[in-house]
């Protein structure tokens, strides 16, 4: 008995995350003719979700299957492609990442037999910072990220429409959550993979914020005629109404910063300012507030500390 | 206008739990370098954990090179002038942040630092009596602040911009003081990067209209690159500017003279 006991112990610890009981637990959610959706908390990176707060797709077409982002980890990329292979056998064809995120890439060794595209300013990114922010994912959520390494997305594109069997994919390069935020739009079902551009019901994140870029991405956004809007994190709609809603908290943001800073506040005491009641809903408020006032105040209180010498 | 939330979800205020049933001797944080901190920072001196000295910072630094932190001893003044208030992080490779005295002026203090990991960011403030009033809180970091060249050394041409103040004060309150913030350009290099030597701001102090001292701070390594300060300080009512005056350990002089708002009182 005893030595039974001790080969099942063995067998546990040897599997990374048996153990531990680390899985994703990944359901493709259906939102359109082959097109589905893994949903992720709206919550930050704790060691209890594993980093899973990120929508992530796939598109199943006659051609084979679309992947838009891999996951913030290679545990997750790997949960991935094995609830993609449940759904169909068709082959991957290509992986897209929409921009330089650590949820958008990090499970991209999962798909290192397939081109993974992105823009090139994600793949700059990527290059440049993608070892520092796989090292701070491994001191956010830990164990998950066993055997993570950043991949940088073998494949540049451009503005394009592409085509895969019935599916025809519009790719959108724009700029303003990060440098480069790729947007893909369905035209045949659609669906509109907003990227990190969109939040739903979220606070947006805003560490390489340029806003009023982000506000000109989004007012392109508004214009296609989607019928299902997948946002990066947060709840999928069926309509546009994320756009506006990630707008007015842009708008709101940049006037509040710039109303403390010309009121003096130093950024501690920003940091604790309150939000308005109709940002109630969007969920990590708080903390994202306090994130984007580290993130975007240093510049903005220099535009009103004048030179004196 | 603008209102404060009460206390802030996220918001690390002044942890030390100096509660009744907490001995006001011992560490809130049981922190191991606390011995240490105590001997070479405080001098050995008497000390007490005490929530009036309400340190604020976030309790995740979203970057390791600014880490804000806003130290306010104003509630020790009514029973004791604050004479010197002490930042320092018990983690950092250079533990010893400032000292400012505030000698007209709140003992109240805005600044930003680098962090090299997680730990207690400490404020201990000394009243008249010589005991050293100690707050703090808890900051978790990424780390590798302390380490990492000043972004100054991209930039070729840093040096020309070397001591630029930019600065504004903020209306009289009804009990005279001014709120003055004043942003310095210099790369506060902590000498832990490497090939690049220690070079940072060392004594920083601001006078009203009259020449009269109002705080002085004495600057350490671990202080922000262009460090950022907001001060609350009570210039002779006559004065129409601060004047800032400053050297880092090269030597390089900081002057700058900084207008005050308009005041009603100050007019004949």
């Amino acid at each position: 008995m005893r030595p039974v006991l001790s080969l099942v112990f063995c067998i546990l610890w040897v599997l990374p995350g048996w153990a531990a009981g680390l899985t994703y637990r990944l359901e493709p959610r259906l939102i359109a003719p082959g097109t589905y959706v893994f949903e992720g908390a709206v919550e930050h990176f704790t060691t209890q979700n594993g980093g899973n707060i990120l929508n992530t797709g796939f598109i199943v077409t006659n051609d084979g299957v679309i992947v838009i982002q891999t996951g913030p980890s290679r545990r997750y990329g790997e949960e991935m492609r094995a609830a993609i292979a449940k759904v169909t056998d068709k082959p991957i064809l290509k992986v897209f990442v929409s921009n330089q995120h650590p949820d958008y890439f990090l499970g991209s060794q999962a798909f290192a037999d397939v081109p993974i595209a992105a823009l090139p300013g994600t793949i700059d990114g990527i290059r440049v910072e993608g070892r520092a922010v796989t090292e701070n994912m491994y001191r956010l959520i830990g164990d998950w990220m066993r055997g993570t390494d950043a991949v940088v997305p073998s494949e540049p594109v451009f503005a394009a429409t592409q085509v895969y069997g019935r599916h025809r994919l519009r790719l959108i390069p724009l700029s303003g959550h990060t440098q480069a935020d790729l947007a893909i739009y369905d035209e045949t079902t659609r669906v509109l993979f907003a990227g990190g551009l969109v939040f739903s019901d979220r606070a947006p994140t805003t560490p390489h914020a340029d806003i009023p870029r982000w506000l000109d991405a989004l007012d392109e956004l508004a214009t296609l005629d989607s019928a299902v809007l997948v946002p990066n994190h947060g709840v999928i709609r069926a309509d546009n109404s994320a756009i506006a809603q990630t707008r007015d908290y842009l708008n709101w943001l940049t006037a509040a910063l710039g109303r403390a800073a010309d009121g003096g506040l130093d950024m501690t005491e920003v940091m604790a300012l309150d939000t308005p009641a109709r940002f109630a809903s969007l969920a990590v408020l708080r903390e994202e507030f306090m994130r984007s006032v580290a993130h975007l105040y240093p510049k903005i209180e220099q535009s009103v500390l004048s030179k004196v010498n | 206008m603008i209102r404060i939330a009460g206390l802030a979800l996220a918001m690390a205020l002044s942890a030390a739990p100096a509660a009744a049933d907490q001995d006001a001797t011992m560490d809130p944080f049981r922190s191991v370098m606390w011995d240490d901190m105590r001997a070479v920072i405080l001098g050995g001196g008497a000390v007490l954990f005490d929530q009036r000295v309400r340190v604020t910072a976030p309790a995740s630094a979203e970057d390791a090179l600014n880490v804000p932190v806003m130290v306010d001893a104003s509630s020790l003044n009514a029973e004791s002038k604050v004479e010197e208030i002490v930042v320092f992080a018990d983690m950092n490779p250079i533990p010893r942040i400032l000292n400012y005295r505030p000698a007209s002026a709140k003992p109240v203090i805005g600044l930003r630092l680098k962090l090299q990991q997680a730990t207690p960011i400490r404020a201990a403030a000394r009243t008249g009596d010589g005991v050293w009033h100690v707050g703090g809180v808890f900051v978790d970091a990424a780390g590798g602040g302390c380490t990492s060249p000043a972004l100054a050394h991209g930039d070729p041409q840093w040096e020309r911009h070397l001591g630029e103040v930019q600065a504004r004060a903020w209306g009289q309150a009804a009990d005279g003081a001014v709120r003055v913030r004043f942003r310095i350009r210099h790369p506060m290099d902590t000498g832990l990067a490497p090939g690049i030597p220690a070079f940072y701001l060392e004594n920083l102090a601001v006078h009203d209209g009259q020449g009269q001292e109002l705080g002085r701070i004495d600057t350490f390594e671990p202080v922000s690159e262009n460090p950022v300060f907001t001060l609350e300080v009570s210039p002779s009512p006559a004065s129409r500017t601060l004047r800032l005056t400053g050297r880092d350990n090269n030597g390089t002089p900081v002057l700058a003279d900084i207008p005050l708002p308009w005041r009603q009182s100050a007019l004949p």
